[in-house]
Order: structure tokens, then sequence, then C-alpha cells
């Protein structure tokens, strides 16, 4: 098994290589404005890092967001597009289960949150790394005060909103080595992973125009 | 006679605006031009909505590919390159076809191409009427573009001669659709009404024409007021608004201006050929007065089939396939979108070294 993980979904642009039993080989650069551009090198990296051709990878997988849609897209379409050319399949996984197995928490339940913008925030319950109770869902943290309340959390939603996320601690971002550790896991086990498509979690925006204004003076 | 395994055989993408574009050609030989179009989901809003693009590119962007590689009959691994439009366009549309590009490119071992959006619509006649005559002027009209250029080679110089200082001319058709009650997009309908109305009923007015208004420059936004007016006032009066002359006589005062600029440029700067490509080029009118005005002034006129005209991968890939038939330089896997790469930069080449270290992963 060689596995070529990727994730887009969160501010770090994060790449790793796992051989079934351990990561070989990651990259993670935090930089949200950069996706496009960083994702190729840091994949093209860690592959001669790790001494590997794209085409001995078996299997890809992507995480699936929730995350700000730009970002998030550059990953599930070079995912998408590596599972096209080579013929291998793409697996999907919830960015938020990633930071969740990336915490190690082994007693829950614990709170994975990560920054949604627009003062909302994409989170998840979970009752330990591998079992998500509830989510992903998209809310104001003022909204899910109470539901969260005492409870851990990880993730740059939770540091980001003390008010609400007063135990929150690292990780800040998901990292594409958590995610195929995970990924690995499941495989072994025989579960199905989801399929390699956003979780948007939001309507898309599409302001319909004002209806025609009349220009004639009245 | 060469034979024609020898010209290069590229892949485009295309995701500037609403279309997922996919097109193969070997050199200057269309082999297959596989769209998705995502219009249907926008006509409601009666414009593109950007982020309902984006995810339209991204679902259909695997089946296309799929579609062209069947269409052409040729295998990915025999491909010469992979080409991308790389801007101007939508941001976050055009990411999601360069992040195609890249990994496909990447994954299959062949030099990126990330090339200007203006430049294919030009380099998209050569499928149609064989190698670009240099120089070309080009009048590129559309939703997103109403520009005249003028390239001496199309992978490396093309110079702006004039453009929109307000609306596309595509912009202009949508919005007199929207008012006259048309439906999205505005083009094809409005040509539809026009060829039943009279052009001379209603003299709208021709923006900047007048003698010391800037030569190849074009504006739609006082058209569009003018007429939007006209209707207004008519409604207004309680009177029934004759849709038909009203669009052809709006339709003929956009041609008219774009027709006598273009072929004033030509005269201006010795150029015998004249090619339009856009989306508004399939508009029939104003194939009908380019071909009058062109052949008055001893102008050879080229424009590509409609389906060539708007959007597409075809073109981009025509584009990508002159890049590498005349040795220009591969693009980085660090290739980003630019939406507003100037029209002077026909392709983004990468620095060298990129593209070494990624053979080296594939071959070694
Ligand atoms: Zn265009």
């Amino acid at each position: 098994m060689l596995l070529l993980a990727l994730d887009t979904a969160t501010p770090a642009v994060t790449v790793a290589l796992h051989d079934g039993t351990d990561v070989i080989a990651s990259s993670s650069q935090v930089d949200a404005r950069r996706h496009g551009e960083l994702l190729l090198p840091a994949v093209d990296r860690v592959l001669t890092e790790a001494g590997r051709k794209l085409e001995a990878v078996t299997g890809i997988v992507v995480g699936t967001g929730p995350g700000p849609y730009t970002g998030l897209r550059v990953g599930l379409m070079t995912a998408d597009t590596f599972g096209l050319a080579l013929g291998v399949p793409v697996h999907g996984l919830c960015t938020l289960d990633g930071l969740a197995y990336a915490a190690d928490i082994e007693e829950g339940p614990f709170v994975v949150a990560t920054d949604a913008r627009r003062k909302e925030v994409y989170w998840a319950t979970y009752a330990d790394s591998r079992t998500r109770l509830t989510g992903p869902a998209v809310d104001r943290p003022a909204d899910i005060a109470e539901r969260v309340a005492g409870l851990p959390a990880v993730g740059a939603g939770a540091l980001l909103y003390p008010d609400t996320f007063p135990r929150a601690h690292e990780p800040e971002h998901v990292s594409a080595a958590a995610l195929a550790s995970l990924a690995a896991r499941k495989l072994a086990a025989g579960e199905e992973l989801t399929a390699p498509r956003p979780l948007y979690l939001r309507r898309p925006d599409a302001q319909v125009p004002k209806n025609y204004k009349v220009v004639t003076p009245k | 006679m060469t034979d024609s395994r020898d010209e290069p055989l590229v892949l485009g993408i295309e995701t500037s605006c609403d279309e997922t574009g996919v097109g193969i050609v070997r050199g200057t030989t269309l082999l297959a031009d596989a769209v998705a179009s995502s219009v249907d989901e926008h006509a409601r809003f009666g414009g593109v909505v950007p982020e309902v693009a984006s995810r339209a590119h991204l679902e259909a962007m695997v089946p296309t590919i799929d579609r062209a590689l069947k269409e052409a009959g040729v295998s990915a691994k025999d491909l010469d390159g992979v080409a991308v439009t790389a801007g101007p366009g939508l941001a976050g549309a055009l990411l999601v076809g360069v992040s195609a590009a890249k990994a496909y490119a990447y994954a299959l071992g062949k030099p990126l191409y990330g090339v200007n959006h203006l430049a294919s619509h030009i380099c998209v006649d050569q499928l149609e009427h064989g190698p670009l005559p240099e120089p070309t002027m080009a009048l590129l009209v559309s939703g997103g573009h109403s520009s005249l250029l003028l390239s001496t080679d199309i992978t490396s110089d093309v110079r702006p001669m004039g453009s929109t200082i307000d609306d596309a001319a595509g912009e202009a058709f949508d919005k007199i659709a929207r008012v006259l009650n048309l439906g999205f997009p505005g083009g094809p309908v409005i040509d539809r009404y026009a060829k039943e109305g009279d052009p001379e009923a209603i003299a709208f007015p021709r923006g900047l024409t007048g003698p010391r208004d800037p030569a190849y420059d074009f504006s739609f936004s006082g058209l569009k007021t003018a007429v939007a007016r006209w209707i207004e006032a008519r409604r207004a009066a309680g009177e029934e608004v004759p849709v038909r002359d009203v669009a052809a006589s709006f339709q003929e005062a956009v041609v008219d201006v774009l027709t006598r600029k273009a072929v004033r440029a030509c005269k201006d700067e010795g150029v015998d050929h004249l090619m339009i490509g856009g989306g508004v080029a399939a508009n029939s009118r104003l194939r009908a007065l380019a071909q009058e005005r062109c052949e008055a002034a001893g102008i050879r006129l080229r424009v590509p089939r409609p389906k060539l005209c708007t959007d597409n991968g075809a073109m981009v890939a025509a584009l990508g396939a002159e890049m590498v038939a005349r040795n220009r330089a591969a693009s980085g896997w660090d290739l980003s979108a630019d939406s507003s790469l100037p029209v002077t930069d026909p392709h983004v080449p990468g620095h060298d070294h990129v593209h070494e270290v990624g053979e080296e992963n594939l071959y070694s």
C-alpha cells in the first residue's frame, strides 16, 4: 500500500505519503491564499524525499472539508485528476476527522472547529479521536456555546473564539500525515471511506440581481 | 508533406467562466471538443454566478476529460503536453482548471502550458482555417471581453489595439435581453428576434464614434442605457414595446461599431486579415456585416464556426500545440491562476528547474 494524502481545506497546504505502516514523508505549509501554487510542488517534494514515483501510489486520500471553497477545491480537483491519470482509487475523508485523529484524545467528548470565515466555524464533536458524534456543521460560535460548553476543543476555529471554546488547544490545522494514517487504518480494517466530494455545507452565494431598475425619471 | 503524426498532440482545459471545456488537437487539427456547461444553473440569476460555476467545474472535469479522450481516440500517454487557461477569467473557476491540468500533466509526466484565454480565442481559428496569417487582426467579443488585438506571433506577441471602456458587448446583449424579459443568455435570443425586426426602426447611439474619441476603443454602457430608457418610456406611456425592432436596432448599433472599428484598425495597420472570435462572433448580423465591410475593404475575414467561438478547451489546446511547435518554455508546477493575466502574456513560462525535479521523480 502506498497512499498519497492531501488536504487544502484549512489554511494549511499539507501532503503526506504513507506506506501502509508509517508516514514516510510529509509537508505542511500554512498560507491560506496560495493553495493552488503550493500543492503540486509539495507533492513533488514529498515524493522526492521518499524516493518514490507517483505511479507507485496505490490510492489517493483527500480531505473533503468542510473548508473555504476555493482552497478546498484545489485539493479535491488535484486528487480526482491524479486518480484519473493513474487509474487508482480516490478516497475522501472529512477534514475535521483528520484533525480529531491528530488531536489524539482517547477520552472524549471533544470538539473540532475550523475557521469558516464570516464569523462562523465548521465544527463536529467526537467521542474519541476516531469516532465522530455530531456534525460536521457550520454555525456562529455564540449559537453553539451551550452545546460545546466545558468540552476540550482543537482547531483554528476553536482557538479563534476563546469565549465559546475556553479549553481550546493545538493542533491548529489538519495534517495530511494524520489523514493518511487514519485512512490507512480504516482501509486495513476493511472500512469504506467516503467519495471524494466536497462538504460545502453552505449553498453558493448567489446574489440574484435586483429586479430591473427603471432608469427613466418618474 | 509532413506527417501529421509529427505535429504536437495537446490536451487543453478551459474553465475561465461557466463552460468546462476539454479539447484535444494535433497541430492545427481538431480531434475533440468536449464541453460541459453550467449555463442552465445561472439562467435564473440572469448572469454567471462565480461560485456556482466553480462547483460545476469540479464535478464536470474528470468526465469531460474522459469524453474528450474517447472522442479523439487517443491515449493520454501519447500527449505531448497539457495546456490550460491560466487567465484572465473568474479566479475561483480558473483555479479548478489549473489544478486539474497541473495534476494531469504531472501524473502523466508531460509539460504543462498555462496560456492566455484571449490568445486562445484567436488561435482556435487555426483549427478551422489553418495557420494564422502573421500578422492577424483579431476582434474578440463575448460576455466577458470586447477587444481589438494585433498579433504577429500568437505564442509571443499580442498587442492590444483597443477594448471596451465599460461593458463587454455580450454583457450589453444580456442586459437588453433581461430588460425585454427574453431570458439569459441574451445573445442568441436577441439575434433571433432581430431577424424579424427593422434595424433602422430606432436610431440608437453609436458609442465612441466621434472624431475625437479613441479610434479602437468601445463603449456599450451608453447604448444600453439609451435602449433601456426607450423601452421604459414606451412602457410608461402604456404602449406595447416592439421587441423585434428594438432587438434589431440595438444589435445593429453594436455590430456597426464593432465592424467599423475593426476594419479601420486593419486599414490603419496595413493588415489584410481580420479574425473574429468570442461568443458574440456567433451573431449572424455581426458575421454578415463584417463580411460585407471586409470585402469592400479588401480584407480577408476569418470567423470560426460558432462552437469554436464560444469558450472551449479546443482553443486552449490549439494555443498549447503552437507553444510546443514553437518550443516555448513550459510552465512551472507552481503555476497560479491569474484572473487579470495581461493580454500581452500569451503564456506563463516557468522557471526552468521546476520541471526537471518532477521528471526525475517519474522516470528515475
Ligand atoms: Zn472567452
